[in-house]
């Protein structure tokens, strides 16, 4: 074990300084510098695997932990680590952005270093937000993000791209500025911005409340949640392939992940209060987005509000931990809920991953999205017609899947708190099997739909690769997620211990503040 | 008062642009037309001279401020680290501007002996120690202002843009002027410490002092143009030649933020809570009209002026916040606000040429297409100016931010940071003209070596300063935590 190497630096600088590298590269050796970029893609990868390996899966502390001052006059450090939370969700993201260069090896032909380089740069952004610990830090990667997705989806996008990028800026920027505020409101509280400090700090309910909302606002965008989803669905259409397997596969995890690692920590007594306002709103992703899904008429906003309605999953399973301790009196069913959200968030991670890729395989010989415009490819396409039946069949949460395992998971805590949250939750198992079956019968199944769709050719290798290996990950948490478990397991039962402690000051008599948020079983917990 | 050999030490940065000043007048004179060239190269080695002199008068006296003329210039580390920021920002309009000038027979030894002179009284006003000499350095940098708007002979909206400004500076002076008297009159001195020292520690609710700081603060909010005193802004800067628009957008702000600290820390400490309860009417309206206004312009300069306009807002608010922590915040922030204006005017400099002045929005289309690198620079700066990380406009905004929560102004903080989202739209719109459109113009750009090394800088520093921004903080915070 080699506790003292900054793997985590490693993982966030070499795929930002090879993203640099690659674009310095340029187009005129148009082959080369893909080349460079995949194999940037596969090191940073590579280096990513020791945080897995290394890691010791018996403790909640933060791992691979590197502290240096920043900015001394305001406290700010580069703080970086990673649990059991963040750790599998830096893998997803090294192991993902592989398949987005490799899809658009030969489909990008504008510019193609700077589009593989504004990926690696967002590559390892996206792995400092995951490894931050200092607010600030975390912060800055959180909005450093958004560079280089506007611009990729601004320039490699669809023909309303300007519209999309510009939407998804300012929504994902309106989110966040009120975050801002909230950490520089804690930090003269804690006279720290390390998000450790902040776990420990004790708030009033007001500004629990106040601050709870502004992380909501910055998180419920990011993930997103009904009703600030709108911004999703315009992006995904518009963005080039490897955007949207991008922006669903890690970006939306990072809201996800925000609230595991501030709003739950931070404002349990806030959330405690408050989980009626996420539970209403993850069923009505769930089930009203559900519904939407299910009329639209182009592929990949089907897939962006099917992904929409899965991370609805995710937080109600996030959430849904204060009712069954108020339902059942004891924690037991809540790190199942937040356990099988993150597995969602993971198995999301490639399902809709795969699925993008797979619309992207039909739109670049296509050029068309609309269901209408196919029919029968399976008849010209049939490895491509299994690879897709196979990631529907996931996507509606088919056990042996890895959509299955987090799903029933999250069903199972569900129905601890309540029986009607698991109801209504499980309905998902239904729709998500409606809206992605229906599109699969009619854009693979039934006779051929038109000469294009007749004249189409099956997968090359290179795709076959792309689609195989996702579709083994997907196999292989479906059937086995016993590690992934194990490894997120002692961080999110911590999560769950801390969670049940109330945070608000005590009262002047010395007493604990005792409401109806002080749960039972918190003296249990310490 | 002794007149002594220590004093033209302290003044030696002034003295050598003084004398870069008077030799370029001097040299303009007997250079024919088409060695103008050698003006510059005076300005230059002028630039880097007096910057090394302040680095040398820095380090004989260290954190010790220094008082020379009697008491009225003073030099410490706050006078130091703008004195550079400024000097630095001139090196950067001057290499900016060469072909701009040299195309439009602009090409003249004036150009550069107006800009020193300016630049004289920036620094003259930055090491003011009491309202004589601070005045003094403010009227030396607005009738070389004056001049240098209407620089372009020719041109009637130049003149026009000279004569507002004239006529509003006037106006703004007058009202710093009458502040000035009844101060003084309150007093019975002018210079900074003595005046605080008369009024005493207490705060007073004397009529004649508060009446004062009412229209000492117009006459800052002039310079500064803040609304409602910031008319003169999007005009002057429309109508003015680009290199001056630069120049007249970065280096005076910082000079305002000077005369700013002096005034309400130095003089007027003990007025605080009445001078923060006017800065916040100020700060809000800047930031409001400055955002919102801005949104409607297709002239980029106009739409520079106002987000001019909202950044003086966010500038504020580390004024108003009235700690140490709050003046640092405001200092890196005019720092880096200079910085970024230069960057942003300097691209449209480059973009110009003989007979095609780039100034719509329009002009930037398809940037990338045509110039990568500048439209790299330029993307730097607006997303800089927008406040995202990892530039160093972020740090700016994140400090004042700090600074007013510091002070338990939450609320206002909240309104700061919904309206640089409205902000936000305007340079993302910028960014979206030079990579998401088609080029409309063909136009060659300006591949002079002086201005790309410029440029190069200019934007490369909002990167490098976004993340490593300890050491430029270091120097703000040591000018007020001493």
């Amino acid at each position: 074990m080699l506790p003292q190497f900054p793997w985590l630096s490693l993982v966030i600088w070499l795929p930002i300084i090879g993203g640099f590298a690659v674009i310095a590269n340029g187009d005129k050796a148009a082959e080369f510098t893909k080349r460079l970029a995949l194999v940037v893609a596969v090191l940073a990868f590579v280096v990513s695997l020791p945080l897995w390996f290394l890691f010791d899966s018996s403790t909640a502390d933060m791992q691979f932990v590197e502290r240096a001052s920043w900015i001394p006059a305001i406290k700010v450090e580069y703080f970086l680590g990673v649990d059991g939370i963040s750790m599998p969700l830096i893998l997803l993201t090294t192991f993902i952005t592989i398949f987005v260069i490799i899809a658009g090896w030969e489909v990008i032909t504008y510019r193609p270093s700077y589009y593989m380089g504004a990926f690696l740069i967002m590559e390892g952004i996206m792995v400092g937000v995951f490894s931050a610990l200092d607010a600030i830090l975390f912060y800055f990667f959180w909005e450093a993000m958004l560079i280089p997705m506007f611009i990729i989806i601004g320039v490699w996008g669809g023909p309303n791209r300007v519209y999309a990028t510009i939407k998804f800026f300012l929504y994902t920027f309106f989110g966040s500025v009120f975050m801002l505020i909230a950490l520089i409101y804690m930090f003269f509280q804690a006279d720290s911005f390390s998000i450790l400090d902040f776990h420990g700090l004790q708030l009033g309910m007001s500004a629990q409340v106040l601050i709870f909302i502004a992380f909501l606002l910055a998180f419920a965008v990011k993930v997103p949640m009904f009703p600030v989803h709108t911004w999703l669905p315009d992006a995904h259409v518009e963005a080039p392939t490897g955007g949207s397997v991008i922006l669903a596969a890690i970006m939306l995890k990072i809201g996800g992940y925000g609230f595991l690692r501030f709003s739950l920590p931070i404002t349990p007594d806030a959330s405690a209060e408050l989980d009626w306002l996420i539970i209403t709103l993850s069923l009505i992703a769930v089930i009203y987005i559900g519904l939407v899904a299910l009329v639209q008429q182009d592929m990949k906003k089907l897939i962006a509000y099917s992904s929409i309605a899965h991370m609805g999953f995710v937080t109600l399973g996030f959430f849904v931990v204060f009712a069954i301790v108020r339902h059942t009196g004891s924690a037991e069913g809540a790190v199942m809920g937040i356990e099988g959200g993150m597995v969602q968030m993971i198995s999301h991670g490639f399902i809709s991953g795969a699925l993008f890729l797979c619309v992207g395989v039909l739109y670049d010989r296509m050029h068309s999205r609309q269901i209408a415009d196919y029919g029968g490819v399976i008849n010209t396409m049939p490895w491509f017609g299994a690879f897709v039946v196979f990631f529907a069949m996931a996507n509606a949460g088919l056990p042996g899947t890895s959509g299955f395992v987090g799903e029933f998971m999250v069903v199972l805590a569900a129905f601890r708190a309540d029986f009607w949250y698991a109801l209504l939750a499980a309905t998902t198992l239904i729709l998500a099997a409606a809206f992605t079956l229906w599109m699969v019968k009619r854009v693979i199944f039934g006779p051929v739909g038109n000469d294009q769709v007749a004249a189409l050719k099956d997968l090359d290798r290179r795709e076959t690769l792309n689609l195989g290996v996702l579709a083994a990950a997907t196999l292989a948490i479906g059937l086995w997620p016993k590690p992934l478990v194990d490894v997120m397991a002692p961080s999110i039962e911590h999560l769950v211990q801390q969670v049940q402690v109330s945070k608000l000051p005590p009262l002047a008599d010395g007493s604990a503040t005792v409401t109806q948020v002080a749960l039972p079983t918190a003296a249990a917990a310490e | 008062m002794s007149f002594q050999t220590i004093d033209l030490f302290t003044l030696l940065p002034e003295l050598v642009i003084l004398i870069t000043a008077c030799t370029v007048l001097v040299a303009d004179l007997y250079l024919p037309a088409d060695r103008k060239d050698l003006n510059q190269l005076i300005s230059f080695v002028g630039l880097v001279l007096a910057i090394g002199a302040v680095g040398l008068v820095g380090s004989s006296y260290g954190a010790e401020s220094t008082l020379a003329f009697g008491s009225a210039f003073v030099r410490d580390p706050m006078s130091d680290l703008l004195k550079v920021v400024v000097l630095v920002v001139t090196l950067l309009a001057f290499a900016y501007s060469a072909r701009y000038l040299r195309d439009r027979d602009m090409w003249v030894g004036e150009f550069h002996v107006l800009v020193l002179f300016s630049l004289l009284g920036i620094l003259i006003m930055i090491s003011a120690n009491g309202f004589l000499s601070l005045y003094l350095g403010l009227e030396l940098l607005a009738l070389c202002l004056y001049a240098l708007v209407a620089f372009n002979r020719d041109s009637s909206s130049g003149a026009e843009a000279a004569m507002k400004y004239f006529v509003l500076g006037a106006l703004g002076s007058g009202m710093l002027l009458y502040g000035i008297s009844m101060l003084y009159g309150a007093t019975g001195h002018l210079d900074f410490p003595a005046i605080a020292e008369a009024i005493g520690a207490e705060a007073s609710d004397d009529r004649i002092l508060i009446f004062g700081l009412v229209f000492v603060i117009i006459g800052i909010g002039f310079k500064f143009g803040a609304v409602p005193f910031h008319m003169w802004i999007p005009d002057v800067y429309q109508g003015a030649p680009a290199p001056v628009a630069l120049f007249l957008s970065s280096a005076p702000k910082v000079a305002a933020f000077a005369m700013a600290a002096r005034v309400l820390l130095d003089a007027l400490p003990a007025l605080a809570q009445q001078s923060s309860e006017i800065l916040i009417i100020l700060s809000v309206l800047s930031m409001t009209i400055g955002n919102v206004v801005a949104i409607a312009q297709s002239n980029i300069k106009r739409m520079l002026g106002y987000s001019t306009i909202s950044h003086v807002g966010f500038i504020f608010l580390g004024l108003l916040a009235g700690t140490q922590g709050g003046y640092a915040a405001a200092m890196f922030y005019a720092v880096v606000y200079a910085l970024m204006a230069a960057g942003a005017f300097g691209v449209l400099v480059m973009m110009s040429h003989k007979g095609f002045e780039a100034e719509q929005l329009e002009d930037l289309k398809g940037l990338s297409d045509r110039d990568p690198w500048l439209a790299a620079m330029m993307t730097l700066v607006m997303f800089s100016m927008a406040g995202v990380p990892p530039l160093v406009g972020f740090m700016a905004k994140l400090l004042v931010l700090e600074a007013v929560i510091d002070v338990g102004m939450v609320w206002l903080a909240l309104i700061a940071v919904a309206l640089s989202i409205v902000g936000a739209f305007y340079y993302l719109r910028v960014v979206k003209m030079i990579y998401f459109d088609k080029p409309v113009l063909e136009a060659p750009i300006d591949g002079s070596r002086d201005a790309r090394i410029a440029v190069s800088l200019n934007g490369l520093s909002m990167l490098a300063l976004g993340m490593f921004p300890a050491a430029l903080l270091g120097l703000c915070e040591r000018a007020f935590f001493g």
